[in-house]
């Protein structure tokens, strides 16, 4: 099939009339903010899909830095978002849940970005326009989509979504990680725990062994002889060797991993018997966390930008798709090079869309791509680590240039350093996000 | 000398309170304190750890920190041409006054008494080392005829530096997107513990502290990688942006 022909285009009058009406007010709120330098129907329309840390931030990037040029308007289903990252330590016990949500009020409020709490459910590439499951449609002169992630159906057979109550995956934050973790503290005494972890490339590359330190955590404390088991399809995971040593140091003998040279990558689950099946050997288990391989959110794949392993490939200098000029693609769901998807490099690349969109929109100056990210994982109580790196953009792709990654024996005064460092992050880049 | 830390041990919003009412008592109390043993030298030495970002003596400016003379009797966040953080304006609109007992307190744990303030300071937790520098910094307040010279902040020497990278003129446009790469980790305006506030910073001790960290003497991973690919010009442009970015609502 043809995905621009299985399109939905809804433009009739109604949707002139309302469009309308959404500019005038539009008009007279940032009028209200007395911002703008240019106003009224000429203005650049750009549309934001996916609130998250790189949608979320182009749109204010955008509409800050273009001070009322840009009409900005960000198309995102949740009225509260739920980071992902950070969501382990609400597991792990180290923050409240309310800590990692934030609101949309302040985007529309400070920055004049309108915000609709909808899904965009079709891409017209032609007529730039994208419709909405409320049946609305916003057209736009540039296009951002950053969308996530979606998992991969049939990846982990024996689970769809139908079953991620009983075996949640846990990673879109939101009610499915309030779940998991009411699913570890309601373990029976000396039980299993099992994560199975996702093959690459997936979101977070650290994100599931961090789950696994605060996990342990928990279990430490409430449930010392409770087991985790890892079933892993890779030989190999970010920052293995400090997990590992971690794991030695706090949780001595709780936690046990099978790779894919003991059958890690060969599993089933059956989430009515709560069974993990692993090379054909079934394994009874009391929590199970699996999160399956992953691909672009799908709306990437609907706007027909997506390569056949499920991810939009984009010009490394601007994030725009290789497919298409008029979209650019942040996050998760782009395939760039050499980041690891991260919140951090979703931000990162966010700027360097906001700056390419603004040039192109508003004739505004254009400097070279620049991109960094940063990881900080939580083992224990103040034993924080962390791995980054510098990129810049080639013709091929976003390459690595430099990076640095924390060792094993460093002072427990580093560690929890760096444990405070990240909280510090996790502050700056809600704001940077969310204004 | 224990009644203080008794008193003030505690780090509760109540003690927040009481604070500022029992600071006019024990202002009277407080000189006799430091006459019976505190070491202004001493706190000359521990002073080193306040002059990266505090100026104090003749000449003394407003750096990272305001200038600390005169600071004894001075409502918190009160200086008129320092841009202070909300935070600290708001303490001294509701009473706070900068005493011996006060700035004990604050020195003891920052972020107790004046949350979010913009100082990116643990604390001192040593009684005896915060006696010993408010003794020190107790000879800048009142009328002092004659204060020796404020030392600078940071000093090109210090690390090595070509003193002509001080003088080159940044593009704030260029610094304002730039920009971009500090704030996911330096919230704007904002404090922590772990990650200092860059807003405001005098282009001097900006250029000089990314300087030192490109060419790796002062020692931080994520900074090092940030600061190393960073040009001189790119600094300076970085220097210019920060000077005057302003807070954000």
């Amino acid at each position: 099939m043809n995905r621009r022909e299985g399109v939905m285009n809804q433009r009739n009058g109604n949707n002139g009339l309302s469009r309308r009406r959404f500019l005038a007010t539009t008009v007279a709120a940032s009028a209200a903010l007395s911002a703008p330098a240019a106003l009224g129907q000429g203005r650049p329309r750009v549309v934001v899909v996916g609130g998250g840390a790189g949608g979320a931030t182009a749109a204010r990037y955008i509409a800050r830095d273009s001070k009322g040029a840009v009409d900005v308007t960000l198309v995102e289903p949740t009225r509260a978002y739920y980071s992902c990252f950070f969501s382990n330590l609400y597991i792990g016990g180290f923050r409240e849940y309310a800590s990692i949500g934030h609101s949309y009020g302040a985007l529309a409020a400070s920055h004049g970005i309108n915000v609709v709490h909808d899904w965009a459910v079709s891409i017209d590439r032609d007529k730039r326009s994208v419709g909405l499951a409320g049946g609305g449609s916003l057209s736009y002169d540039r296009l951002v989509l950053s969308p996530g992630i979606d998992f991969k159906p049939g990846s982990v057979p024996g689970w769809d979504l139908s079953q991620q109550n009983r075996m949640p995956h846990a990673y879109k934050a939101g009610s499915q990680t309030q779940l998991l973790r009411a699913q570890i503290e309601a373990m029976p005494e000396g039980g299993v725990y099992c994560m199975v972890a996702p093959p690459n490339p997936f979101r977070c590359p650290p994100g599931p062994y961090e789950r696994i330190s605060m996990v342990a955590h928990v279990l430490k404390q409430a449930n010392p002889t409770a087991k985790i088991l890892i079933v892993d399809p890779k030989a190999k995971f970010s920052k293995q060797g400090l997990f590992e040593d971690g794991w030695q140091r706090h949780y001595a003998g709780m936690i046990e991993r099978i790779g894919p040279d003991f059958g890690g990558d060969k599993v089933e689950v059956r989430p009515g018997a709560m069974e993990v099946v692993i090379d054909g050997e079934v394994t009874k288990v009391d929590a199970c966390n699996v999160i399956p391989a992953q691909q672009a959110g799908r709306i990437a794949a609907v706007a027909g930008i997506t390569n056949d392993a499920g991810w939009a490939p984009v010009v490394a200098h601007t994030m725009q798709s290789r497919a298409d000029e008029n979209i650019h693609v942040l996050g998760d769901a782009s395939q760039q090079g050499d980041m690891p998807k991260s919140g951090f490099s979703a931000n990162s690349q966010a700027k360097v869309c906001a700056m390419a969109v603004r040039g192109a929109l508003t004739g505004s100056k254009v400097f070279a791509a620049r991109f960094s990210n940063t990881c900080w994982s939580l083992i224990g109580t103040d034993d924080g680590v962390k791995v980054g790196a510098s990129y810049e953009a080639t013709d091929e792709k976003i390459a690595k240039t430099d990076g640095f990654i924390s060792k094993t024996g460093e002072t427990a005064e580093v560690r929890k350093a760096t444990y405070k460092e990240s909280l510090d992050w996790y502050a700056a880049i809600s704001g940077d996000m969310f204004g | 000398m224990t009644a203080r830390s008794t008193a003030f041990a505690g780090k509760s919003p109540s003690f927040r309170a009481a604070v500022g009412l029992l600071a006019a008592a024990l202002l009277a109390l407080l000189p006799a304190l430091g006459a019976w043993g505190s070491d202004a030298e001493r706190g000359k030495a521990l002073f080193k750890q306040c002059k990266r970002c505090h100026q104090a003596g003749s000449g003394a400016e407003h750096r990272i920190g305001p200038h600390l003379n005169d600071v004894f009797g001075r409502a918190a966040g009160s200086l008129g041409d320092f841009r202070y953080s909300p935070a600290m304006k708001a303490a001294g609109t509701g009473g706070l006054i900068w005493t011996g007992a006060t700035l004990d307190a604050f020195l003891s744990d920052p972020r107790a008494l004046v949350p979010r303030s913009r100082m990116s300071f643990a604390g001192i937790g040593e009684q005896g080392d915060r006696e010993d520098l408010l003794a020190w910094l107790r000879g800048f307040s009142g009328a002092v005829s004659e204060l020796p010279p404020a030392e600078p902040t940071a000093t090109a020497e210090e690390y090595g530096l070509d003193p002509r990278l001080l003088s080159i003129e940044g593009d704030p446009e260029y610094g304002a997107y730039l920009a971009g790469e500090c704030t996911t980790c330096h919230r704007e305006g904002g404090s922590g513990e772990g990650i200092p506030s860059i807003t405001g910073w005098p282009s001097d001790d900006f250029v000089i502290a990314l300087q030192a960290y490109k060419r790796g003497k002062r020692v931080h991973p994520a900074m090092q990688l940030v600061a190393g690919r960073l040009s001189d010009e790119e600094i300076a442009a970085l220097a210019a942006h920060f000077r005057d970015a302003g807070d954000q609502p």
